[in-house]
């Protein structure tokens, strides 16, 4: 495997399909619209929002979704088409019940990205940027996803499956074809992509305190720091630079001057006013984090 | 034994606490305390004492962030403060963890920031494919006017701010503030020219001000500690403290709040070094587009300064660690097929210049290079540098041209040898072991 057989040039985007024109879209649709648009100065601001809305209603931006919002908007669908076209999260054809999206730049890559997505398609029998023929999944070849530790990461209509195996991302598939509950590491339970859409558009699905905090690499330094008793006001307190200074770890000797000016500062005292209540977070773990 | 304070928990402080998200427990710990101190300051003392902290930037460009505020014209009105929480610069994974378990300290200094600035309408822009923290973000915004900390008469201080939370649409090009206007303005992101700044014409052409995330999220601390605190600690130029996220091949990836005196090594130790077995052979400062550095750049200091001198930058603290199973080879074409991906399109070098990179690249990947190709990939490297709207293709650049001064000969084995026979790449999958390499498949 050369984990790099696929081609990118933008399978997923490009035109629309201007001749299907089935819509879901109707007054109630319209009306959250317009409740979008009053939430800006200028109406436009809206599109973004609008486009994920038709999505969830539609399961892709169709055709009569553009051609309404151009309306709503006052501006020519061909720049609504223009504005959908250039963002990634935008199907110009019906994404699945599901959205996988796996990633694999570099960093996840490397970890393991390219060996999910072999085994992803291979098991739903499908290409990045195609959609199973049940219309139960979509899938999606994505680019970091700002979550590098927990690599190697895969989304599932948006939400965040932490630290992927391949045996894992078979299991997350099993388990959605078959109707299970399945919790997202860090997020909600998964119910299906165009739930994820409506959230997107700006309405609120209740589920805000689902999942945990953190997952646990988020926690990492914070735990550390209670172990070792470090906290914003014990810093402080250590100022000025430690008595055995010469002794100390040849770590920088460049730049350990600098550092010493710094801490050096008169100004560094203590002060009585800094809150108490920074000390010593409640390190516990987050719960429903990988096992 | 005289453990050395490394670690400076602040805005991490209270992720782990149980349903830290929610405004009881944000308030239980001193949260929303800033805000009332601030409204009874006023907001050019405010202002002041965020410019005076010295705090910068902490999306990447590290300009002052009271600086900035300062621009913005005081009787130009209205004016809008949008938060940048685009996160998506590979390796970058600070925000979303902060959105995730303490939106409420984002709100609070986003109510800090804006009357300080004198707006009365604040923006959360948050990259769409983030779900999760998108929802938390929202709930605590609803928290926060039912608790009066939004809306009208904020406290009884005649002070009103409203705040909408957008999501984004995927497009990594919307972290450059200019494009991430457009974005919100309902066009394509694509970034404008400047002059004029955004300070001056932002969004709807009114003055603007764009923060990151991080930045807005650390005046809270700012006000409740002081400016000297935080002035007390980091590097001469470089104050306070920030969030570093390490990935990679270390035993113990996550987010460290440090100060910005904090140097790699005391970072990469805490995060336990390389996994066992193996050992370090690359690594980030600031995400994809600071290029690599290597272990002779262990002991840098991690502040905006320091990086620079040895040719790096400390962009958004995202330390990607790589160990030696890694083709740097491979590595760089995933960088720069990912620039590809993401170039809006609008300046041919960037458009054209990263998809040429890319077919180079991929030749050296399969062993397929042809003479001349590694000078090249340099020249073409060379052309596309610094003359597009924005940094976009330089953060390609910048991969390469690092890759290549550290690596030349796994360059040069291109011509013969793929990457993936040089260094088999199922070695550096997160489920391998040295014991049973090549059983993951």
């Amino acid at each position: 495997m050369s984990g790099h057989e696929f081609e990118y040039d933008f399978a997923g985007t490009g035109t629309m399909d201007l001749d299907d024109r089935s819509t879901n879209i109707d007054q109630a649709t319209i009306a959250e619209m317009n409740e979008l648009i009053a939430r800006y100065p200028d109406k436009r601001s809206a599109l973004g929002p609008i486009l994920h809305l038709v999505q969830s209603v539609d399961g892709r931006v169709s055709a009569p979704g553009v051609e309404i919002a151009a309306a709503l908007l006052d501006i020519p669908p061909a720049q609504v088409q223009g504005f959908a076209t250039f963002y990634t999260m935008y199907h110009k054809k019906p994404a699945g019940k599901h959205h996988i999206g796996v990633c694999t730049t570099a960093l996840c890559a490397v970890l393991g990205g390219d060996a999910l997505l072999d085994c992803v398609e291979k098991k739903l029998g499908i290409h990045a940027d195609e959609t199973t023929p049940d219309g139960e999944f979509s899938l999606e070849r994505i680019e970091c996803n700002a979550a590098c530790d927990f690599a190697p990461v895969v989304m599932a209509n948006w939400e965040f499956m932490d630290n992927m195996t391949p045996e894992k991302a078979e299991q997350l598939i099993d388990d959605l074809r078959a109707g299970k509950p399945v919790q997202a590491t860090r997020g909600a339970t998964l119910t299906g992509w165009r739930d994820s859409e409506r959230v997107l558009a700006g309405f609120s699905d209740g589920r805000a305190d689902e999942g945990p905090s953190a997952g646990e690499p988020s926690l990492r330094g914070v735990q550390l720091a209670a172990e070792k008793g470090w906290t914003a006001d014990s810093v402080t307190g250590a100022a000025p630079a430690p008595p055995d200074a010469p002794a100390a770890p040849p770590a920088e000797p460049k730049t350990e001057p600098k550092a010493a000016t710094a801490k050096a500062e008169p100004k560094a005292e203590p002060k009585p006013k800094a809150k108490a209540d920074a000390k010593a977070p409640a390190a516990k773990a987050a719960k429903g984090d990988k096992k | 034994m005289s453990d050395k304070q490394v670690l400076v928990p602040v805005l991490t402080a209270n992720w782990g606490q149980d349903q830290s998200w929610k405004l009881a427990q944000y308030e239980r710990t001193g949260g929303y305390r800033a805000l009332k101190t601030a409204l009874k300051r006023t907001p050019e003392d405010v202002l002041t004492e965020v410019k005076d902290s010295q705090l910068r930037g902490r999306g990447g460009a590290g300009f002052p962030t009271g600086t900035k505020w300062s621009f913005v014209p005081k009787d130009l009105n209205p004016k809008y403060l949008v938060v940048n929480g685009d996160e998506s610069e590979p390796g970058t994974c600070k925000d979303m963890p902060l959105l995730m378990a303490s939106p409420h300290t984002l709100v609070e200094g986003v109510i800090i920031s804006s009357y300080a600035i004198g707006v009365a309408k604040a923006f959360s822009y948050i990259r769409g494919e983030a779900l999760h923290p998108i929802r938390r973000v929202r709930a605590a915004v609803e928290e926060a006017y039912q608790a009066g900390y939004l809306g009208k008469n904020i406290l009884g201080s005649g002070y009103d701010l409203d705040i909408v939370v957008h999501a984004g649409a995927g497009a990594y090009i919307c972290g450059e503030e200019t494009a991430l206007l457009n974005s919100l303005e309902g066009r394509r992101g694509q970034p404008r020219l400047r002059p004029p700044f955004p300070a001056v014409a932002g969004l709807y052409a009114l003055p603007t001000v764009i923060n990151n995330v991080e930045s807005i999220a650390t005046v809270p601390a700012i006000i409740t500690r002081g400016k000297d605190w935080f002035l007390s600690l980091g590097t001469e130029k470089s104050k306070g403290v920030t969030i570093y996220s390490l990935s990679g091949h270390v035993k113990r990836p996550g987010q460290y709040e440090a100060p910005l005196s904090v140097t790699f090594r005391e970072l990469f130790d805490l995060a336990g070094g390389i996994r066992d077995g193996h050992h370090l052979k690359f690594f980030t400062a600031g995400g994809s587009s600071t290029g690599i550095l290597t272990e002779e750049a262990i002991d840098v200091t991690m502040d905006y300064e320091s990086l620079l001198k040895v040719g790096s930058q400390l962009g958004t603290k995202a330390m990607q660690i790589f160990d030696e199973t890694t083709s740097v080879v491979r590595t760089c074409l995933r960088w720069v097929e990912f620039y590809k991906h993401e170039s809006c399109g609008k300046c041919t070098p960037c458009r054209e210049g990263t998809w040429w990179l890319v077919q180079l690249l991929k030749r050296f990947e399969a062993g397929q290079a042809q003479e001349g190709d590694l000078e090249k990939l340099l020249s073409v490297a060379d052309e596309i540098n610094g003359v597009s709207f924005c940094p976009l293709a330089a953060g390609a650049v910048t991969c390469v041209t690092t890759a290549v001064k550290h690596f030349r000969s796994e360059f040069e084995a291109g011509y013969n040898t793929p990457a993936w026979e040089l260094l088999p790449y199922e070695r550096s999958t997160a489920w391998a072991t040295p014991a049973v390499e090549g059983a993951a498949k």
